[in-house]
């Protein structure tokens, strides 16, 4: 089942043309990476589908629920978390918790005890009685994906949940976003590769506001799998790897080569005879290797294929 | 508890927290307790200017009148001038830092965000005022004698609606604009078209100002109701906050 649709979503900002006929699809339960470039239309398609911005044309739904301003339906079943999670200073983590719970209506006592499992869940229970504004960016980031848990959401907006952390922050969070795997349908939006192939389980990849392609993750990276390797050189026999890999293109089975110092990424088309050739030729150039391996692609390789430059439509 | 209760309960605590109450407080308190002590004394500042002498002794000995004229202006303009700072940032700065997109993807209502926050600095003002009006009168029945009860109950009333009209002025400002600076603008623009209308003849009469001069003719000063004032403010109240909730509601966050 759908836990969000968008159907040729627009969004103009004078002649900007923010969001260009984006529709996409996120299956329920699932964690969707949303990758784009900075100005892509990640944060623009966020705001549209939680109900913050006005859609310029095309239609969405969320969680079943058509979108728009002020729809309290659609509040209800969503949780967001904005690039910077903006906070009330002068509050405590509970006090904070607890207005947010009470806008979704909660009683006092189950105000409390969501308070309370919140801030375990987030590791915030220790600082429960400083004010938020003394928090560090990891800690406000924790307590922002508390506040967007509180009402229990069928649908989390997560936007760069990680991307001003520090590696160990971001650790921190993404284990949290680990954990909301079949509990929420979490739709995260990111610049960072990494990050999506750790933890999405689908992603789709925005540039210039439409979509370029959305798959699950291990569909994605058959579709565009081609068959490469690595090959690095021992220290300091960077010009001999850089003569032996010129020979490489003259032969047919080689699509391309890229050298990076002692590092050598053959990419070839037929796997076959790459394996019979490839490693002696190496050998008999006289190179020492310090490692030789078929290499996958990484969301990384297909990121820059597809959006980099221009990218292949 | 309703979304209204909410978010008032919210705003009430941060007047509290960020310690606007207890500025507000301690300003108008403070021009309570020295308006009748600056009109008992100032005969005697006089004489302490050059040539002071021969302007004290042409001034009329000072009476409660001098110390309720005092109070009303001083109540009357850093009440303003409070409203004005105190509801500048109220949604602007909201808009600005994010807070407002994060409370209003939820299920609060934007009328709810906008009333709660009129509210709790109306409720700033009632205290605030009610404390200044205490210390006054007590000052003046000290320095002059007492004053007439009601009438200075009503006085108060009408110098706090005078106040709430610049705080629903600058509340729609605040919802209009993004800065707070242009939300202060636009207050101070009212603030300058209000006094200008007040000073029209033939319109004079719709001028919130008059509230001040009514005041005064209850404490004995003089002068007839004014309840065409009254209406304008009232109406400027209601029509201002309408304006706000309905352009919040428009406002993409």
């Amino acid at each position: 089942m759908e836990a969000i649709r968008t159907d040729g979503l627009q969004k103009r900002f004078g002649k900007v043309r923010a969001l260009d006929g984006l529709t996409l699809t996120v299956e329920q339960g699932t964690v969707f990476g949303f990758l784009g470039p900075n100005g892509a239309g990640k944060t623009t398609t966020i705001r549209v589908l939680t109900g913050l911005a006005r859609a310029s044309g095309g239609q969405a739904w969320v969680a079943g629920i058509k979108v728009g301003i002020g729809r309290k339906e659609l509040a209800r079943k969503i949780g967001y978390l904005p690039e910077e999670p903006p906070v009330y200073p002068w509050m405590t983590p509970p006090e904070f918790l607890n207005h947010v719970a009470a806008t979704f209506g909660l009683s006092a006592s189950d105000r409390r005890a969501r308070t309370r499992e919140l801030l375990e869940l987030v590791g915030l229970t220790d600082v429960s009685k400083r004010r938020i504004g003394g928090f560090s960016r990891g800690m406000r980031q924790r307590l922002g994906i508390a506040q967007a848990l509180v009402n229990r959401p069928q649908v989390l907006f997560l936007d760069e949940p990680v991307s001003a952390l520090d590696p160990a922050g971001r650790k921190e969070v993404l284990d949290l976003i680990v954990g909301l795997r079949g509990q929420c349908t979490v739709f995260m939006s990111t610049h960072i590769l990494a990050d999506v192939e750790r933890v999405c389980d689908s992603v789709g990849i925005i540039s210039q506001g439409k979509l370029v392609t959305e798959a699950r993750q291990d569909e994605l990276l058959a579709r565009y799998a081609v068959p490469a390797f690595e090959l690095v050189g021992d220290n300091g026999s960077a010009d001999d790897v850089r003569q032996w890999a010129a020979t490489l293109c003259r032969l047919p089975w080689v699509s391309s080569v890229a050298v990076d110092g002692t590092s050598v990424r053959v990419v070839v088309s037929d796997l076959q005879a790459a394996k019979r050739s490839l490693l002696p030729s190496a050998l008999q150039a006289g190179l020492i290797l310090q490692r030789y391996e078929i290499v996958h692609p990484s969301l990384e390789d297909i990121f820059l294929r597809l959006v980099g430059d221009g990218g292949e439509r | 508890m309703s979304a209204f209760f909410v978010a008032l309960r919210k705003e009430l605590l941060e007047q509290r927290r960020t310690s606007r109450l207890l500025v507000a407080i301690v300003v108008l308190v403070a021009f309570g307790l020295l308006s009748p002590l600056t009109a008992k004394f100032m005969p005697e500042i006089f004489k302490l200017l050059p040539q002071g002498e021969q302007i004290a002794r042409i001034i009329p000995p000072p009476t409660e009148q001098d110390a309720v004229a005092q109070y009303i202006k001083n109540t009357d303009q850093f009440g303003i001038l409070l409203a004005l700072l105190m509801a500048m940032g109220a949604v602007a700065v909201e808009k600005d830092k994010g807070t407002a997109a994060l409370t209003l993807v939820k299920p609060m209502p934007r009328s709810a965000f906008i009333l709660a926050k009129f509210v709790a600095l109306g409720l700033t003002f009632v205290v605030s005022i009610a404390l200044a009006g205490v210390a006054a009168y007590y000052y003046t029945l000290i320095l002059f004698g007492p004053l007439p009860l009601l009438p200075w109950l009503a006085l108060n009333g009408l110098l706090l609606l005078h106040v709430l009209v610049f705080v629903a002025l600058t509340l729609l400002g605040s919802t209009l604009f993004k800065s707070q600076a242009l939300a202060g603008g636009l207050a101070f623009a009212g603030l300058i078209v209000l006094s200008l209308l007040g000073s029209l003849p033939g319109v004079e009469q719709y001028s919130p100002d008059r509230l001040l001069l009514w005041g005064a003719g209850l404490m004995g000063a003089g002068g007839s109701a004014q309840w065409v004032a009254l209406g304008t403010s009232v109406a400027l109240i209601v029509v201002s906050l309408l304006a706000a909730c309905l352009a919040f509601r428009a406002q993409e966050l």
